[in-house]
């Protein structure tokens, strides 16, 4: 009743869309992680767990270099991009690729080990507590919009995510470098028996979503003032979730997935049920899942006799 | 009887006997997501869930009412395995990691469930009487995870077990042979949400204290662990698996703040060096009649 009498006014029109705009915020950075688990997922079907990890590495790059070396906040995001590039191709090289032949659980358990591996290392050189970004490492103002009150900050959030989403949609769709990714995860014997260096496809892939997971880590860091050595655990499941409900495998599937988990948990928050909100995200998982059991854009597995 | 018991357990080494109760209840999760996992080749990520459900269930149980321990473990188990029978309806028309996904939200949800719930003491937590039982708690532990480890063995052998491992090696192999696939998997998935609920009940009272945080995705990947580590499928292999991973923490202690960075590194390393775990593909059988001759 509360809601529908607000949503008749004005202000509540102005809440609504302050909302929106909070959720689309939240889901862009759910979305670029999303893409991490996709992206691997569609190449090597690999549920790699360390990528939640991925993403609290990137946070702690981007803080450190921000609140130590004071740089700026867009090269800290550039550096943490980097860095973790650097990782999640060290990890797939250590980790997963002398397992590729072995059965999947082993993967998966070892992603897994590398995942408590590099939180208890974040707890031991960071320690436990949540550290903020200084004030310094991003002047935020709001802006006004008919009655919504909105952040720069936000505004920040959606346009570095979108136009990361961009770069990554070029890459995949119009460069050589795409193609073959796109190939491989169509069919890895085929592509590498026509003349791709599907290692080296993989090596890409990995770079790639963890990047993006970088440039989350550090654009979430910044929206909740707080960067923690577990923090990629619960993003990680959120983001993973994200990508099922989207369709494993689909680019645009994680995108779409990742906003609306962001809207709806924003949503559920504002309604009141804000001790609910972990578990809005599986919720509408698993209820996706019972009506369109390979996401909402994912490919129909066929069975094969 | 009850007092010759208590007086035998009172000499044991009170370190050395929460290590092997720790154990027995590892064996018995284990085994119980291994006919899941392990014999029908379901991923499941949420294991823990139903360990919750049977936790939360038999320390209100020993609570409100006051149920001897033995009527109380099979109650945790039989209302865990209603719910994993209930939720495995739906969720196991799903194909491989879609499945997976749905158990791991299915058991943030029960945490999150509990959190808020008035009857579990939401975030607080629960404290747990003792049990009501005369026979004291280390052996009934024990006798359980005995029991589990022939049962398990006798489900292995079984016209219904060998039905699970078809499912797991062709499902439309499986149904051609007359094998029906959904009541296999929805069974299976029960008595692996039975064995977890014993599990979670033992857990409840061995510790005195649940809250429904200690149930997480962490605890699922844990108890998955221990039978990937042992060796999809093996029973042998999951009570190994069990004894490796619940004493690993004991193991390292001595490195104090290292603990969970080394326990992460060496599952990477025991997964690159025994891809199939430690007892994969090695049969006891063949095993010790090589040593004898």
């Amino acid at each position: 009743m509360l809601q529908r009498t607000m949503l008749q006014s004005t202000k509540g029109r102005a809440m609504m869309l302050q909302q929106l705009i909070n959720g689309v915020a939240l889901g862009a950075t759910y979305a670029l992680i999303a893409l991490g688990y996709t992206m691997v997922y569609g190449i090597i079907s690999l549920i790699n767990f360390a990528h939640g990890e991925i993403f609290m590495v990137g946070a702690f790059v981007g803080l450190l270099m921000v609140a130590t070396f004071k740089v700026n906040f867009f090269v800290a995001m550039l550096i943490a991009m980097l860095v973790c590039m650097a990782l999640g191709v060290l990890i797939e090289w250590v980790a997963y690729r002398p397992l590729r032949k072995s059965s999947r659980l082993s993967a998966l358990i070892s992603a897994i080990g590398v995942s408590i591996f590099l939180s208890s290392l974040a707890q031991m050189i960071f320690g436990a507590d949540a550290k903020g970004f200084p004030d310094s490492a991003f002047t935020m103002r709001r802006i006004h919009i008919g009655a919504a009150d909105i952040s720069t900050l936000q505004l920040l959030i959606i346009g570095v995510s979108a136009c990361l989403m961009l770069a990554l949609e070029f890459i995949v769709r119009k460069t050589r470098i795409g193609k073959a990714m796109r190939a491989t995860s169509e069919d890895y014997n085929t592509a590498a028996l026509m003349g791709i260096n599907v290692n080296m496809i993989i090596s890409f892939t990995f770079a790639l979503g963890s990047a993006l997971a970088a440039a989350g880590g550090v654009l979430v860091g910044l929206l909740f003032n707080s960067v923690s050595f577990n923090m990629g655990l619960m993003a990680g499941l959120k983001a993973f979730a994200a990508a099922v409900l989207g369709g494993i495998g689909s680019i645009p599937g994680a995108m779409l997935g990742g906003l609306l988990l962001g809207i709806t948990e924003v949503f559920t928050v504002a309604a009141g049920y804000s001790s609910y909100r972990d578990a809005i995200a599986f919720a509408i998982l698993v209820l996706v899942l019972m009506v369109r059991p390979t996401g909402l854009l994912g490919r129909k597995i066929q069975k094969k006799v | 009887m009850g007092e010759v018991l208590q007086a035998v357990i009172a000499r044991i080494d009170p370190y050395f006997l929460q290590i092997s109760v720790n154990i027995g209840i590892a064996i018995i999760l284990a085994l119980g997501l291994n006919v899941v996992t392990g014999l029908t080749g379901q991923l499941s990520l949420g294991h823990a869930a139903f360990m919750s459900i049977g936790a939360f269930t038999s320390a209100l149980a020993t609570i409100k009412l006051g149920l001897p321990f033995s009527v109380n473990l099979l109650l945790a188990g039989a209302i865990s395995a209603a719910t994993g029978a209930l939720i495995g309806y739906p969720i196991l028309r799903l194909a491989g990691d879609y499945l997976a996904i749905c158990t791991l939200g299915f058991a943030e949800i029960v945490k999150v469930v509990f959190l808020n719930l008035e009857l579990t003491n939401k975030a607080f937590g629960l404290s747990v009487p003792p049990p009501k039982s005369a026979i004291p708690l280390p052996i009934v532990v024990w006798l359980a995870a005995l029991l589990a480890i022939v049962a398990v063995s006798f489900i292995r052998n079984s016209r219904f077990g060998r039905a699970l491992m078809a499912i797991r090696c062709d499902e439309i192999a499986a149904e051609s042979m007359g094998i029906n696939i959904a009541r296999y998997k929805v069974h299976s998935f029960a008595i692996g949400a039975f064995l977890a609920g014993v599990g979670g009940g033992l857990y409840a009272h061995s510790l005195g204290f649940i809250n429904p945080s200690d149930f997480g995705f962490l605890k699922s990947i844990d108890i998955l662990g221990m039978i990937v580590l042992g060796g999809l499928g093996s029973i042998p292999g999951s009570v190994i698996g069990a004894a490796v991973l619940s004493t690993a923490p004991e193991f390292l202690r001595f490195m104090a703040n290292y603990r969970m960075l080394v326990y992460g590194g060496l599952l990477v390393f025991l997964m690159i060096f025994r891809p199939n775990g430690l007892m994969g593909g090695v049969n006891l059988k063949e095993l010790v009649r090589s040593w004898r001759s």
